[in-house]
């Protein structure tokens, strides 16, 4: 349903630009006149969106003493503990794209090769639920189930294996991966879901009735056809992880350095002198970080449509 | 929604083959297994929050940290806050989205794809460094305020109103009826406020749960600006009462479910009686 309106939009703008490059004056002052409506809207995204980030990227660029242009700021948030910071941070994320990314696949995969209905409606209720829940009550979730002393900790405990004595903490790296899983499994499921429904029942049975096993089918006619949704659905989790603060922030009270934390320690006011604009140049950095993951995923997005519909 | 409606009609065709009669019991086997560890990930938490929340210090169990909670200190002002900020937000949502969503699909589908792009690049800045610009950006009369956070929180909540309302008026003939009304004797305010607005009812209502749900649970810039959201309110209670504060979450989780439920309860009235559909 996306594509048609896709090519419409696309096919627009030539067969409107022609004519429109020899309006008059007065067919140009009609068109400026039409964007007065849009008015409101760019003033408040202007105001509120463009200038705070305007003033991330001025800021990253300018000396903090001087106010003169300076690649400084940058320079210091890329090396030592930031670069660091950067490093956790993009680990972290890795980890909990892709490996939620093959769990919700195979999760979604389960349920849509289900003949039951009532199952498929019910799992991407929850998913639609699970995958909205997050932040600082997902922390304390955790914190009640996964902390030092609870309940699964607890039970296996039990049954004679303490986590906590085997490198696992709730307040650490592993931890915090394991409670990013709670949204972006449920996220990856939904999303990836309609790319399986778009997989024709008519191609797995002319693989078969060409001879093709199971394997060559997915190696061949599937595996090619889902990838670039695959893809584009594990950076969509990856954006999210890399940008996410709150649920770290609430369980580690910002010691798990990674750059959305230090960023906020910026804003606490523990800044040494001469640093000040190095929060705005690490800021800067998520946004260009993101902003590549972003375009990457609308080329995938491109290429998924070409086959499912 | 094409493939959502047929996808419970197609599920027939290829599913049972002649002599893969154990193929298939395996793959139902590893099936059942994936979503029952699935099933204990996802719901070991929230039975292990109620627990925690329900323990009483002798040991016993009590529903009482439930109804004790709108006594703690420090809840009535957080709560409170956050409910201010969600009506400011909303309202600065609606009265800035709602009109320019209709004026773009009546009059400039040329700029659609734009304007669709600038509501999405809030996704692109991660609150945590959209906040650091604010406070640098923003006056000081502005900063003193917690209504600056309703300001922002607006733009965060970009993304989720636009594609309620680009989905409310896609699934109406905008044309026909604004044409309908005009040539009838409407005026615009007229057409907006009878027959634009009673159609994007479902929209508008969908557009506002997910703002309210996004401030009510606001966390980042709240924290950072140095305001006790219900949220931030959250996190520091625990050091006074994590019992407290677990309960909380579990409601707020509870509550997060039920608004969303209300939303695909509406989305689907809006797909079984599509108001004004050609």
């Amino acid at each position: 349903m996306a594509v048609p309106i896709e090519q419409s939009s696309a096919a627009l703008p030539p067969d409107d630009e022609a004519p429109a490059g020899r309006r008059s004056g007065a067919g140009l002052l009609r068109s400026a006149g039409a964007l007065l409506g849009v008015l409101p809207f760019a003033v408040y995204a202007g105001l509120f969106l463009v200038v705070p980030t305007a003033a991330i990227v001025f800021g990253a660029f300018q000396d903090p003493e001087t106010g003169g242009f300076t690649l400084g700021n940058l320079g210091i948030a890329f090396h030592g503990i930031y670069l660091q910071g950067f490093v956790t941070s993009i680990e972290l994320s890795v980890i909990t794209s892709v490996v939620p990314g093959v769990l919700g696949l195979v999760i979604a995969y389960a349920v849509q090769t289900s003949r039951s209905g009532a199952l498929k409606r019910a799992v991407s209720t929850a998913s639609g639920v699970f995958a909205n829940f997050g932040g600082v009550p997902l922390a304390f979730l955790f914190i009640a189930t996964v902390g030092s002393s609870g309940l699964a900790v607890d039970w296996l405990k039990g049954v004679g294996f303490n986590p906590y004595d085997h490198g696992f903490s709730l307040y650490t790296f592993s931890g915090i991966a394991l409670v990013y899983l709670y949204f972006q499994i449920p996220l990856m499921v939904l999303v990836i879901t309609p790319a399986l429904e778009g997989l024709r029942p008519a191609w797995r049975e002319a693989a078969d009735n060409l001879g093709a096993s199971g394997w060559q089918y997915w190696r061949l006619v599937g595996g090619p056809v889902l990838l670039p949704s695959f893809l584009g659905s594990v950076l969509l989790l990856f954006g999210g992880a890399f940008s996410a603060y709150a649920t770290t922030q609430a369980l580690t009270s910002g010691s798990l350095a990674i750059t959305p934390i230090q960023i906020g320690t910026f804003l606490n006011g523990n800044v040494l002198s001469g640093q000040e604009n190095v929060g705005k140049a690490l800021g800067f950095g998520m946004v260009v970080i993101i902003a590549v993951v972003m375009v990457v995923y609308a080329v995938l997005q491109r290429r998924a449509s070409k086959w499912l519909h | 929604m094409v493939a959502l409606t047929s996808a419970p009609g197609v599920e027939s065709p290829g599913a049972p083959r002649g002599g893969a009669g154990l193929a298939v019991l395996k793959r139902s086997w590893g099936r059942w297994v994936v979503l029952l560890a699935a099933g204990v990930y996802f719901l070991v938490p929230l039975y292990a929050a109620l627990r925690f929340a329900v323990q009483t210090p002798d040991g016993g169990t009590s529903l009482g940290v439930f109804s004790g909670i709108p006594d703690q200190q420090g809840f009535p002002d957080a709560f409170g806050l956050s409910i201010k900020l969600a009506v400011v937000t909303t309202v600065i949502t609606l009265v800035l989205m709602v009109p320019t969503a209709i004026y773009v699909h009546l009059r400039l589908p040329k700029v659609r794809r734009l304007f669709e792009g600038i509501t999405i690049l809030p996704i692109v800045i991660p609150p945590v460094v959209l906040i650091v610009g604010v406070l640098q950006a923003a006056p000081g009369a502005l900063k003193g305020t917690p209504y600056l956070l309703a300001l922002e929180y607006a733009v965060l909540a970009m993304p989720f109103a636009y594609r309620s309302l680009d989905a409310g008026l896609q699934a109406l003939n905008l044309k026909t009826l604004v044409e309908a009304s005009r040539s009838l004797g409407g005026g615009w305010l007229t057409t907006g406020f009878r027959v634009l607005l009673p159609n994007l009812r479902s929209a508008l209502l969908a557009a506002t749960i997910l703002t309210v749900a996004l401030v009510l649970g606001e966390y980042t810039m709240a924290s950072l600006d140095q305001y006790e959201t219900f949220p931030v309110w959250v996190v520091v209670y625990d050091q006074a009462n994590a019992h407290v504060s677990v309960a909380v979450s579990l409601l707020a989780l509870v509550g997060t479910w039920l608004l969303l439920i209300l939303i695909s309860l509406i989305d689907t009235r809006r797909r079984s009686s599509p108001p004004g559909e050609s």
